[in-house]
């Protein structure tokens, strides 16, 4: 059981080896420094990966909206436009930085830095694999939860520093917006907790299996509308469209960020569509079934026993399926967040909290109270299990 | 393991670590190479082109501050039911699993309250004046409803 990434190195003589080579070249127990070393490469590979992931986000977002109503979208910045994003970044880089002279500096100041450090607090335990956890917290599930409120103070500190009439309608709309959702999304996520038994993203997705039919997501009729429930309330907490009012163009200028400018705004807008990727990824861990692989090829039983190929190097094949495997589901989950946005028109403000309080945490609680039961009367086993031990036992009369 | 159990925290402080670097590293680069020239009228916050009357940090729409209180109910209920829910399954295959879906539900039951109350009071209607009950009885106008 790999608790930290480090953990999963650990496990192979060579790194055993190695660390007591470097503590014999160096002089000292190289272990915590090593320790350090890997944490730290982990946390720029994971930050540069996602970023990236963001900066093309922004760049899909465009080309799919412009595939659904039939423009060209982006296409001059490199081969098919791709690299539009960097021409932003650069962009944004070169643009004058202007505070407004009534503004709150010191709060204009860190907004859109409680913005990224919420986003990427949520990396740590991200589970990309088995072994590329960079921590697989006992209470990463709570752990997430309450880290991400911190996009919803940097959005709202934005919105209130920037002492603009739009900034200010739109911080409070995506404050309360963002407050009132994480109700349903925290009980739905809470029926995913009761079933796995545990608050690790591990546990959770363990407890899962590579194929559809053991996945959460199909578990039982609770957890399907469970599922439903968290996505909207996840569009709604990254104030994506049908859910975008905090920046509703039309009419509230460009909400929060009116104010902000050149990298200021960048981080504003890179933060946001890294948190969709974040949770598309937490959906994707808790209800499809995460990083697993089929056949045993994630932790290399199938090619070892197979194929005879080396510890270390089924590991590894084994850690990239996983990734393969987590990413593309999160990518799915990512275009369909994108799909919906250039689908559906937005929501008034009243209907939002009428949809949060009165439907989406209604079904949410009675979600919790069904998988509840469910634990105790089936002791959590999924439906195809119960429907397959009454068609055993059916046959077997 | 050589680790020691605050090891697996250390990420998490680099991730925060990084992403300040990663902020004001970027705003200082962005210090150098973008121009700077403010002048009045730049500074002056946006308001569809004309000059802002008053400041921003006006009075509010009262709705937002009920739904943060409700909200804060809402949450303490999420968070002190996350512990309850972890050990479920292990209460569940040592056959004591009545102890804790009797405490769930227990807790279930305060938040139900908590959303029926605050329905019937209204809070949940983002316009209230429209839900002003009609009565036959002509009191009914008054200020019966608070």
């Amino acid at each position: 059981m790999n608790k930290t990434i480090v953990d999963y190195f650990a496990q192979f003589d060579e790194h055993q080896a190695f660390v007591a080579k470097a503590s014999e070249l160096m002089g000292f127990n190289a272990a915590p420094l090593i320790t350090f070393i890997i944490f730290a490469a982990a946390a720029v590979i994971v930050l540069g990966a996602l970023a990236t992931v963001g900066g093309l986000g922004t760049y899909a977002e465009r080309k799919i909206s412009a595939d659904i109503q039939m423009r060209q979208g982006p296409n001059r910045v490199g081969p098919f436009g791709i690299l539009q994003f960097l021409a932003d970044g650069v962009k944004m880089m070169m643009k004058e930085d202007i505070i407004p002279r009534h503004a709150d500096k010191l709060t204009f100041n860190i907004a859109p830095l409680l913005c990224m450090l919420g986003v990427m607090a949520t990396f740590a335990v991200l589970p990309f694999s088995s072994g590329f956890t960079m921590t697989d917290l006992d209470v990463g599930i709570f752990y997430l939860i309450g880290v991400s409120s911190l996009v919803g103070v940097g959005i709202f500190l934005g919105g209130y520093s920037s002492n603009s009439k739009w900034s200010m309608l739109g911080g409070m709309r995506g404050a309360s917006q963002i407050i009132s959702y994480e109700v349903p999304v925290t009980l739905s996520i809470l029926a995913i907790v009761i079933l796995a038994g545990g608050l690790s993203f591990g546990a959770v997705v363990d407890a899962q299996g590579a194929w559809p039919h053991q996945w959460y997501l199909f578990h039982n009729p609770f957890t399907f509308i469970g599922f439903i429930v968290l996505f909207i309330g996840i569009l709604a907490e990254t104030n994506r469209a049908p859910f975008d009012l905090p920046e509703a163009e039309s009419e509230l200028v460009s909400g929060y960020h009116t104010e902000f400018t050149g990298m200021r705004f960048g981080f504003f807008a890179l933060a946001e569509y890294m948190e969709v990727f974040v949770v598309c990824g937490v959906a994707s861990a808790l209800f499809l079934g995460g990083y697993n692989v089929p056949f045993g090829l994630g932790d290399g039983t199938f090619l070892i026993e197979k194929l005879n190929v080396p510890a270390i190097h089924a590991k590894g094949i084994g850690q990239l399926l996983q990734v393969g495997s987590f990413v593309s589901k999160t990518l799915a989950l990512y275009y369909v967040v994108i799909w919906i946005r250039w689908t559906l028109p937005r929501l008034r403000v009243d209907h939002l909290m009428t949809l949060c309080w009165k439907y989406l945490t209604p079904i949410a609680l009675f979600n919790l109270v069904g998988c509840a039961f469910w634990m105790y009367f089936f002791n959590g086993e999924s439906i195809w299990h119960l429907l397959g031990q009454l068609g055993g036992s059916g046959g077997g009369h | 393991m050589s680790n020691t159990n605050l090891d697996v925290y250390m990420p998490i402080i680099i991730l925060m670590a990084l992403a300040v670097v990663l902020v004001v590293g970027a705003l200082l680069v962005a210090k150098i190479l973008r121009p700077s020239n403010p002048t009045t009228l730049k500074q002056t916050e946006y308001e569809c082109g004309e000059l802002p009357t008053g400041v921003a940090w006006s009075n509010f729409n009262v709705r937002f501050y009920v739904v943060s209180l409700i909200f804060i109910i809402f949450d303490v209920e999420g968070a002190l039911m996350f512990p309850l829910a972890t050990v479920f399954k292990k209460f569940n295959e040592i056959g004591a699993g009545s102890v804790v879906l009797i405490t769930f539900l227990l807790f279930i039951g305060v938040l139900v309250e908590g959303i029926v109350y605050c329905w019937r009071k209204g809070d949940l209607d983002w316009v209230r004046s429209f839900h002003t009950p009609v009565k036959s009885t002509p009191k009914a106008t008054g200020s019966a409803h608070e």
